[in-house]
């Protein structure tokens, strides 16, 4: 019987474990909340059930019947509160990769050290929001909008009275949404595309989102049913600032043109208690890296992040100060904010075995998730390829994938951005790393090498391993010195969890660990 | 374009050489396939050590390469630009203990025949061991403490080491790897071909580390170095409890070893950060990356016995460096035997850091004809220790 592994109990883990047990597979599902559901279904502990449950979560029905499908299956292990720290390449390619993880409270002090080597591997790691930062973003009563909305979902709480939510992308509307459901008053929905990128974006998806009635359903559900009239909402504006002593205070708004540039003498103040901002996502993609899987930078494109070496002709002589600087011949930056595991149309990632599927792949939605997890568990599971199902899944996923292009089209992030910092703004929290220092680093030594700039500056290198400053410093870097050269990606990091030196020494050893 | 010298690698070794050769009055152009400070130098402790050193050529070029950091900072801090991160040049010290009955012995003698060689090495009680460092396991066996054990942050003494290069008149080139040697076969290299254009150069200074051996075929002549691979843990940042550096008396032995399989001693020490580093394992399997789980479990093992405390202790992130690894444990530091117009300055394995400024004085000497201060014979790629390899 086939072993299938599936890392993420989101949408899309979900959906492939369920499709895998169809497939009649012997189904892994590890996750590291208590709970499965991931971000997108967020729900109460058992204790304190709501009977308003179904009305707040999208897709609940999906949820309950994937999960119970999963959960009582004779041939489902469900795993909450597995820590997948490592992942470790099969040497000869005739395996999935191993994956070491714990289980237990992360804080505790014994949690089960434990091993699982499948025969094919899911990862559906998912997302985790993206904050640009700005001048007080590091205050008190910032939060993310993820943050903001799992506050009002799970515990019924809102992060402040007056809320100003802003960013880029849909995901603002429920956001919105979920803060008026919990009693706050939002002050203000600003979307920093304005509504000529936004149209534009859109239509170049056309085909694809008009496609999908549901998603758009869904989207126009969200203006005309809950916000409009009681929520103002702008495109091309954004949070520029947030003010205040111990706290947040007021925002500062500013119009912001289609490269997000804040547009001078456009600045208001609005005062708040609370700012709830969202970028977009960010695919947590270490597991995958681990595993050795491509990634792609562009929707179309597999291509495995970094460059090697430069065209000749680039090369046109060097400045005074002798440091090579950023030639505006040389070949585009990477764009770390749209790097994602690159998979063909069955899921499949660069390695064999190893399939990905949600928003490691592409932020498309839960509903996109749901559909790439069955096709993925399915194929993992060795399920017949033949079967009409799959092909049907491959165009539904073909159609999101159009959907995902035209959300970038219209919500993606614009290079405009950096011109709201000041040189005093926080860019790394972890490490309190300021934007001017990181750019007098950046001007000082011409780096092009993310590896060397983390340790001259700092920036990643503290608890959160850079997973909130990340792609914020690549692309802070990619724009002054030139794209990084040592094909280095600030998602990488082999050790994907803290691990106690304890729990090291209680790993099996490795003529235990390989036994077939 | 011409200068009077190329250096190939912008690490350690290499922007030392550039700021000596730069600062000898040379018109100086640094080369690398990718960034500075982008491969060894950014995977490393940044470790100056005598303590794992033995009387040889090794130690008088670590003594003087230790001599020469110890006044860097002063010479720098009137040419560099304000965004070069500091040096973090602190001389904290090398502990080296045993932990078992076996090794108490060794450690003893390996000490007394350094101190014959002029080093520093104190024999301390297991008590004196303890009022260095009182979070030790208390059941050392042998314990010397050796006060010149010094360190650097490798990546800033990298960019310092370069920007003050740049500032004596030296060039970067980032992204430029060496294809090919200009003009093609001919006994006398006068420059060399990149994937960003044509550089020509009277002297031509490989210092590529561990892809030395790569780019030295390139060029026409042949070097044994191979990659070595060394694992380094990070922990979660922690209240400061590791005074100095920290070793177990197995390092030596590892150093010195040639065996391709596994080995791993501890090597523990703070950061500024807060963070421990806990080294160190070398390996050999090529430019292979991927994490050894093994290594990292042996590595957290002996830690653990030198400082039982590091149990609850987290990993928080690992460095897999590749070293420049020759089979007689020596850099190699002058002209290439074969190719006239070539010269190198790598194979320094771990001690590259510590050893960098020392081998860019002798190379600089060699270069321009000046009189060496160190004998140059024992580092000659030309040695016949290397020439069976």
């Amino acid at each position: 019987m086939t072993r299938v592994a599936v890392v993420g109990a989101g949408p899309a883990g979900l959906a492939a474990a369920s499709a895998a047990l169809r497939a009649g597979a012997e189904v892994t599902l590890l996750d590291a909340a208590a709970a499965t559901g991931g971000q997108y279904w967020r729900h109460l502990p058992p204790s304190r059930p709501a009977a308003r449950e179904a009305r707040l979560h999208q897709g609940w029905r999906d949820f309950t019947m994937l999960s119970r499908a999963v959960a009582r299956h004779p041939r489902a292990t469900v795993i909450a509160g597995a820590q997948v720290w490592a992942v470790e390449p099969c040497a000869f390619g005739d395996r999935a990769p191993t994956l070491q993880y714990a289980v237990g409270d992360a804080d505790g002090s014994d949690r089960d050290v434990r091993t699982l080597s499948p025969d094919a591997l899911v990862l559906a790691t998912g997302a985790h929001d993206l904050t640009l930062p700005f001048p007080g973003w590091d205050l008190p009563g910032v939060f993310t909008g993820g943050a903001a909305q799992a506050l009002a979902k799970s515990e019924r709480v809102a992060v402040g009275e007056r809320v100003v939510v802003a960013g880029a992308g849909p995901f603002l509307l429920p956001v919105a949404a979920s803060l008026l459901s919990a009693g706050a008053e939002v002050a203000g929905v600003f979307e920093a595309s304005p509504a000529g990128t936004l149209a534009a974006g859109w239509a170049s998806g056309a085909a694809s989102v008009a496609a999908m009635p549901h998603k758009l359903g869904e989207l126009a559900g969200y203006v005309v049913g809950q916000l409009r009239g009681r929520v103002p909402y702008r495109a091309g504006a954004g949070v520029i600032a947030a003010h205040g002593i111990d706290r947040v205070e007021a925002v500062t708004v500013a119009a912001l043109d289609a490269d997000w540039r804040p547009i001078p003498g456009t600045e208001r103040v609005i005062a708040c208690d609370a700012v709830a901002v969202s970028h977009g996502f960010t695919p947590r993609l270490e597991l995958a890296i681990a595993a050795g899987c491509a990634l792609a930078d562009d929707f179309d494109k597999l291509n495995p992040a970094g460059l090697d070496g430069l065209d000749p002709a680039h090369f046109d002589g060097l400045n005074p100060a002798g440091l090579d600087r950023l030639n505006p011949a040389e070949p585009a930056a990477p764009r770390p904010w749209s790097r994602f595991v690159a998979v063909d149309d069955d899921q499949r990632t660069s390695v064999p075995r190893v399939f990905a599927a949600g928003e490691v792949t592409g932020i498309a939605g839960a509903d996109a998730a749901l559909r790439e997890g069955g096709l993925a568990g399915w194929l993992a599971a060795g399920g017949d390829p033949g079967d009409r199902r799959v092909a049907a899944a491959r165009r539904r996923i073909a159609r999101y994938r159009g959907f995902a292009r035209a959300l970038d089209a219209a919500h993606g992030i614009r290079p405009g951005w950096t011109d709201w910092l000041t040189r005093e703004t926080t860019v790394c929290r972890c490490e309190e790393l300021s934007y001017g220092r990181l750019t007098d680093v950046l001007e000082a030594t011409g780096s092009r090498s993310i590896r060397a700039l983390k340790l001259a500056t700092r920036a990643g290198l503290g608890p959160c391993q850079g997973r909130i400053c990340g792609r914020t410093v690549e692309s802070i870097a990619a724009a002054r010195n030139g794209a990084p050269l040592d094909g280095v990606v600030i998602d990488r990091r082999p050790i994907a969890a803290p691990i106690r030196f304890s729990e090291l020494a209680r790993l099996p050893h490795p003529e235990e660990r390989h036994e077939p | 374009m011409h200068s009077d010298a190329i250096v190939i690698g912008a690490g350690a070794v290499g922007a030392a050489c550039a700021r000596a050769l730069a600062g000898a009055g040379l018109t100086v152009t640094v080369l690398d396939a990718s960034g500075a400070a982008a491969g060894t130098s950014g995977q490393g402790e940044g470790n100056l050590l005598v303590s794992d050193k033995l009387r040889g050529p090794e130690l008088s070029l670590a003594m003087r390469s230790l001599e020469l950091w110890d006044g860097l900072q002063r010479e720098l801090d009137d040419e560099l630009p304000p965004g070069i991160p500091p040096l973090e040049y602190e001389r904290k010290g090398g502990l080296v203990v045993a932990t078992t009955d076996d090794g108490a012995a060794p450690l003893l003698d390996f000490a007394a025949q350094q101190r014959a060689a002029g080093i520093d090495a104190r024999p301390l009680t297991a008590a004196e061991a303890l009022d260095l460092e009182p979070d030790l396991n208390p059941a050392v066996t042998a314990a010397v403490f050796y006060p010149e054990d010094a360190q650097v942050q490798p990546v800033n003494a990298t960019e310092a080491l370069l920007a003050s290069a740049r500032a004596r008149g030296a060039r970067t080139v980032f992204g430029a790897r060496v294809i090919a040697a200009l003009p093609a076969a001919s006994d006398r290299l006068t420059g060399v071909r990149t994937t960003r254009g044509d550089f020509t150069a009277d002297h031509v200074i490989l210092a590529a580390g561990p892809w030395s051996g790569e780019v030295a075929a390139c060029l026409g002549a042949s070097l044994p170095v191979r990659p070595r691979r060394g694992v380094v843990l990070v922990t979660t940042r922690m209240p400061h409890r590791i005074f100095h550096k920290v070793y177990d008396a197995d390092y030596v032995a590892a150093v010195e070893s040639d065996a391709a399989s596994l080995q791993t001693s501890s090597v523990i020490e703070s950061t500024a950060g807060g963070t421990v580093l806990v080294g160190s394992s070398r390996q050999q399997r090529g430019f292979d990356d991927a994490l050894d789980l093994t290594a990292v479990r042996e590595i957290a093992e002996k830690a653990t016995r030198v400082f039982p405390f590091l149990a609850g202790a987290s990993v928080m992130r690992v460095y897999g460096g590749f070293r420049p690894f020759l089979p007689d444990h020596l850099p190699v530091i002058g002209p290439d035997p074969a190719v006239a117009g070539l010269w190198h300055a790598t194979g320094h394995e771990g001690a590259g850091i510590g050893l960098a400024l020392g081998t860019a004085e002798l190379l600089r000497d060699l270069v321009t004809g000046r009189a060496p201060q160190l004998e140059p014979g024992a580092f000659a790629p030309s040695r016949g220790t290397l020439a069976a390899a």
